[in-house]
């Protein structure tokens, strides 16, 4: 499986991504510098975290008009899939590739820390390898992570089943620790219609090897490479 | 010619920003204010000199990077 790591001035979480691709599917991915304007043939393209364009604006907002953006999207209208973490996540509503939009975290700190999430869609190439209700345990790390739609909007994406993940409380926490960042619905990752790109806060792939506390974010990674070997 | 964009949250858009410079200004001793939000002022100055064609010139930028409009309004006055 050949794939992709875009990154833009301000990335930080690139290697992480690597790493944990690499580690599911046995080949190096391919970096890709924000101002290539086209794509190699991959099978999977993934946003890494970190802070392009130092949030300047708003965050993602800068990388969202980025030529390689132009290369994405093409790529996703063929059914490419392309996950977002964290600030990729936040570039893919900017760009908008998935909707709604994330805000300063509701209590206008930087929360890093492990959280709980509840996978709510087995239906996807990112999550099936998970069962549906699972809880996995996997870190946050952001300032600006409180995803924000419309209710009609939730309503929808409810609906067609496209929260991917959702904040839970984990054992023997309060319910009010669930949440880290106030984010509607408690909702930490959704899918597009057609269910090829995923974009969540959390981040998987520091959550891929027992020296960095877990390997929850092991089963994203399996499911990718299984579901387009 | 100067342009001058205000980008405001949207109703029903929480910002816990406005609401921490609110109990600001509460503990300072500010009573009464009932409620803030806050948003961005962006000025640009642009070498067009048609006022109806810088406007909608910055309308398009606003649309496109200023704001996001699925959580922000933004406004445009241009400069006589």
């Amino acid at each position: 499986m050949r794939t992709a790591v875009i990154r833009f001035p301000g990335t930080n979480r690139e290697k992480d991504a690597v790493v944990a691709l690499e580690r599911a599917c046995g080949r190096k991915p391919e970096i890709i510098w924000h101002k290539e304007s086209g794509l190699p043939a991959v099978d999977l393209i993934l946003l890494p975290g970190g802070f392009a364009f130092g949030d300047y604006l708003r965050a993602g907002a800068m990388a969202a008009q980025s030529p390689i953006m132009q290369a994405v999207r093409q790529a996703a209208e063929r059914g490419v899939p392309v996950i977002g973490i964290c600030n990729g996540f936040q570039v893919l509503t900017e760009a908008g590739l998935l909707p709604g939009a994330l805000m300063r975290n509701a209590g206008l700190r930087f929360v890093c820390r492990d959280v709980h999430l509840r996978v709510e869609s087995d239906r996807s190439p990112f999550t099936e390898g998970y069962r549906l209700g699972q809880v996995v345990r996997v870190p946050v790390a952001h300032h600006d992570g409180n995803y924000f739609a419309d209710e009609a909007t939730l309503d929808r994406l409810e609906g067609e089943g496209r929260v991917a993940f959702r904040y839970v409380a984990g054992p023997g926490e309060p319910e009010s620790r669930a949440n880290p960042n106030g984010s509607r619905r408690d909702i930490a990752g959704i899918l597009s219609e057609n269910r090829r790109i995923l974009g969540m806060m959390p981040h998987p792939e520091d959550a891929t090897d027992p020296l960095q506390g877990g390997t929850d974010g092991c089963g994203l990674f399996d499911s990718m490479a299984r579901a387009l070997a | 010619m100067k342009a001058r964009v205000h980008v405001t949250l949207k109703n029903g858009v929480l910002d816990p920003q406005g609401k921490a410079i609110q109990h600001a200004l509460g503990a300072l001793g500010f009573s009464g204010v009932d409620d803030v939000r806050q948003g961005k002022y962006i000025e640009l100055d642009l070498a067009e000199s048609d006022p109806d064609k810088a406007r909608a010139a910055v309308e398009e930028m606003c649309r496109k990077l200023l704001a996001n409009t699925v959580i922000e309004n933004y406004s445009v006055e241009v400069e006589d």
